[in-house]
């Protein structure tokens, strides 16, 4: 484990491999090393929101300031002006670190630093680092961000084991690097394997071509990122060897029509959440996680079960939430994820989340689940399951399909009877929609998770 | 359809879609006796809402909740009498 990002490179100061491929410049750690990109003495002991326009920007901005700023808050795309005003206020920013030239950080009492994606300076020997917060902010809410604070020891706990071997990697990821999922590779990037970055206005299938033609060997997402992926004929474009999910429930349709597409592949779905860390990781190909895990003491983080939800403790997990009153960890270190867990035979499956849960009159349903079973019909592309309000019973599910475009159903009615009979067969009565509609997409969040907040 | 039809439709529709025996609807069948459960109900309300536009049972006015079906029949009369201006 080294403490700053530049120490890390430095340990391959002449391994002349690609760390970073962006659309139009290529990053070895020589260049990295010998580079700055910024004038990042100027933000010694500051706090800074970084918030740039390509996440190229951002990759390099990390790399100047980490060790030199106080704490460095990374902005996610999309974010409203309300949201990044919120940030900074909760953030104490003192300095916004763009690769805008608008000039302006718009954020009272900040100054502005210029990122360039061209080495703007040659790197002045380093003066001694300090430990820098690392702050991202979780996506789900549209209210005021929530700011959680990582180390860059917290953020690469499980990294250090696969790094550096032998075989070459190539990643790819669906994520931003300026959210959980997406740092995560970035880190593996320089820590000793190499990432392909999207340029900003590159559509999923643009990037999905050029990654193609670079030969990634990695690539991860959000199994909703994959759905999207497989309805643009990802397995034209890429074919990569290591295919990882992670950040909503895996479900085993979703697996298995990987498996089909990419048949090579090594699948992977593992378990981390921005406040947890990453927990484990599943390579058997199935949905769920077998009970051993629960046992496993040589697994890097401790997982156990407590009144039906996941709780984890590991040192991936994040330190506290900025401005916020709750520990992120209960005294005995655990960090309860609110994830609910049900155990068949001799594995765990994730059921939903704990707040979402649904009280058809008294019985609990978990809308991940209803969607789960929605998608073993082959007629389905994606679902989503939602709560409506009732006068009788308080709720009652509905349901929202995206059918496939090879649909054996002739109408869009027989297709609704079809899933309704399909789910009376799978599920208790009061979990079965009451009310299903087909339409042509669902949203996404930013994050590239199933969009709840819009129903 | 008359309100009558459009709540009778939607009991024998719901009757089927849960696979349940719909007993021979009369006015002073009890609710109890239709072989509809609770959330059979429910179903029925909320596509009610949306076939009608109204759901008597949210509405601020305090409706008797209906125990036959008539009393179900007059309620959504009444509900619908309520808020369409003569």
């Amino acid at each position: 484990m080294y403490d700053t990002l530049l120490e890390c490179l430095g340990a391959a100061r002449y391994d002349r491999r690609p760390r970073l491929i962006a659309p139009d410049c290529v990053y070895g750690a020589w260049d990295l090393l010998e580079n700055a990109f910024l004038d990042a003495e100027a933000l010694r002991g500051c706090s800074v929101l970084v918030r740039t326009r390509t996440q190229t920007a951002t990759a390099l901005a990390l790399v100047d300031l980490d060790g030199v700023a106080r704490r460095l808050i990374l902005c996610p795309p999309e974010l409203t002006r309300r949201q990044i005003l919120d940030a900074a206020a909760i953030g104490e920013v003192d300095a916004v670190v763009t690769d805008e030239s608008s000039g302006s950080s718009q954020i009272p009492q900040t100054s502005v630093y210029a990122v360039s994606e061209r080495p703007a300076m040659a790197r002045a020997a380093p003066l001694p680092p300090i430990n820098t917060e690392w702050v991202l902010m979780t996506s789900g809410t549209t209210g005021t961000p929530k700011l959680v604070v990582h180390s860059l020891s917290s953020l690469s706990s499980a990294i250090g084991r696969n790094a550096n071997e032998a075989d070459e990697r190539l990643w790819g990821t669906f994520y931003d690097i300026r959210r959980y999922g997406g740092l995560q590779i970035l880190l593996r990037a320089l820590a000793g394997e190499a990432l392909v970055l999207p340029g900003p206005d590159e559509t999923q299938a643009q990037f999905l071509q050029r990654a193609g033609a670079l030969g990634i060997t990695h690539i991860s997402g959000t199994p909703s990122h994959w759905r999207c992926a497989l309805v643009c004929k990802a397995e034209r474009l890429i074919g990569p060897r290591y295919i990882r999910l992670s950040g909503e429930i895996v479900d085993q349709s979703l697996l298995d029509k990987l498996k089909t597409f990419f048949p090579s592949a090594m699948l992977v779905h593992a378990f981390a959440s921005t406040e947890a860390g990453v927990a484990f990781e599943v390579t058997d190909g199935q949905e769920g996680f077998p009970e051993e895990f629960l046992r496993d003491s040589h697994a890097e983080a401790d997982i156990r079960v407590e009144n039906g939800t996941l709780c984890v403790r590991s040192n991936g997990a994040a330190a506290r939430i900025l401005g916020g009153e709750r520990a992120i960890r209960r005294p005995n270190g655990f960090v309860d994820t609110g994830d609910a867990v049900e155990q068949r035979d001799h594995r765990f499956y994730f059921v939903g989340r704990k707040d979402r849960t649904i009280n058809v009159g008294g019985n609990k349903v978990h809308p991940e689940e209803v969607e789960a079973v929605i998608a073993k019909h082959p007629d389905v592309e994606m679902a989503r399951a939602s709560m409506r309000r009732n006068p009788i019973l308080g709720a009652v599910v509905e349901a929202e399909i995206v059918l496939r475009a090879v649909s054996k159903a002739d109408t869009e009615g027989d297709a609704t009877q079809d899933i309704l009979d399909f789910c009376k067969a799978r599920l208790d009565r009061h979990k079965v929609p009451a009310f299903i509609r087909i339409v042509t997409a669902l949203p996404l969040t930013a994050g590239g998770k199933m969009d709840r907040n819009h129903v | 359809m008359s309100v009558r039809g459009a709540i009778f439709a939607q009991f024998q529709e719901v009757a089927h879609r849960q696979d349940r025996c719909l007993s021979v609807l009369r006015d002073d069948t009890a609710l109890n006796d239709t072989g509809l459960d609770s959330l059979c109900f429910a179903i029925i309300v909320a596509r009610l809402e949306d076939d009608l536009g109204i759901d008597p049972f949210s509405m601020p006015e305090d409706f008797p909740f209906p125990g036959t079906v008539g009393e179900f029949v007059s309620l959504y009369e009444h509900a619908l009498e309520c808020t369409t201006p003569s």
